[in-house]
């Protein structure tokens, strides 16, 4: 199990990889999806269908609304020679990332090991939550009973980025 | 722990690319790729060896299950996610509109 899911986020790595130095914008977006849907078959496997059904949904319209942004408009990255700038950032970027992923993996030691997770908190939500909420799938009875005022909560951010939305596509800029 | 260390390497790739990209629909690629990272790392803790989907047999209850807790909120986050980048993409769209290009530093030396 270990091994299939370490296989699956490293083609991720390389997709997502990829989507960062693609020339053409329209393959970035498309490279991007593959870093979706191994998500998607990553969820499967870790034993979470309602996570994979809800991403595969997410993910097909986060596609779909970014290759229409794309289509609309110049596919080509204006790239321009590789300046001295553009190396000093990389450098700067390359030695960030080289300390923050030894703090990560600092701050990873003391948990449990993959596979052994001793659900601590979920003890009190999987014992008896049939009995008391009337859901067999123990993902809704969380979401939609133990902790309702959260996924209010998320209608209400959901119900503003709609309103975002309309908000900036209708008014008229300065010109 | 080899898992979660290629999943902070995915999580560290998508922050390379916020860090060195000009193109702005490629830092929103980069970003989403920073968030589904997080998602898998939730994931993947919730995770037990031999367990069950959480979805409870009333036949056969005596079974173990993945914890249910973290997948519960990696749901609301992936909704949450659909709703900042439909919010970004808004964004870039009215920058093209105005500007007529996705790469920051010519809208940088347009501004006035």
């Amino acid at each position: 199990m270990e091994l299939a899911i370490s296989v699956i986020i490293i083609f991720m790595i390389l997709g997502a990889i990829y989507a960062i130095h693609a020339s053409d914008i329209l393959s970035a977006v498309i490279a991007g999806g593959i870093v979706g849907y191994s998500l998607v078959i990553c969820f499967l496997l870790l034993k979470a269908p309602d996570l994979a059904i809800v991403q595969i949904v997410v993910e097909t319209i986060t596609l779909i609304i970014m290759v229409a942004v794309v289509l609309d408009s110049s596919r080509t990255e204006a790239y321009g020679k590789f300046d001295t700038q553009a190396w000093v950032t990389a450098a700067t970027a390359v030695v960030i990332l080289a300390i923050l992923f030894w703090f990560l993996k600092e701050a990873s030691a003391p948990l449990a090991p993959f596979g052994e997770n001793t659900m601590r908190m979920a003890d009190a939500y999987v014992n008896g939550a049939v009995d008391k909420t009337g859901s067999v799938n123990l993902v809704t009875g969380v979401l939609f009973d133990f902790r309702g005022y959260d996924t209010l909560g998320e209608a209400t951010v959901l119900i503003t980025a709609v309103l975002g939305v309309l908000t900036i596509l209708r008014i008229r800029g300065r010109k | 722990m080899t898992v979660y260390w290629l999943c902070f390497i995915l999580f560290l790739v998508g922050l390379y690319g916020v860090i060195t990209r000009r193109n702005l629909i490629k830092i929103a690629i980069s970003l989403s790729v920073m968030e589904f990272s997080c998602f898998l790392f939730l994931a993947l803790i919730g995770y037990t060896e031999g367990g069950v989907a959480p979805i409870v047999d009333t036949a056969d209850p005596v079974k173990t299950y993945v914890d249910p807790l973290p997948q519960a909120m990696v749901l609301t986050a992936i909704v949450i996610g659909l709703a900042t980048t439909a919010m970004l993409m808004a964004v870039i769209i009215r920058i093209y509109r105005k500007y007529g290009t996705f790469d920051i530093r010519e809208i940088n030396n347009l501004r006035g």
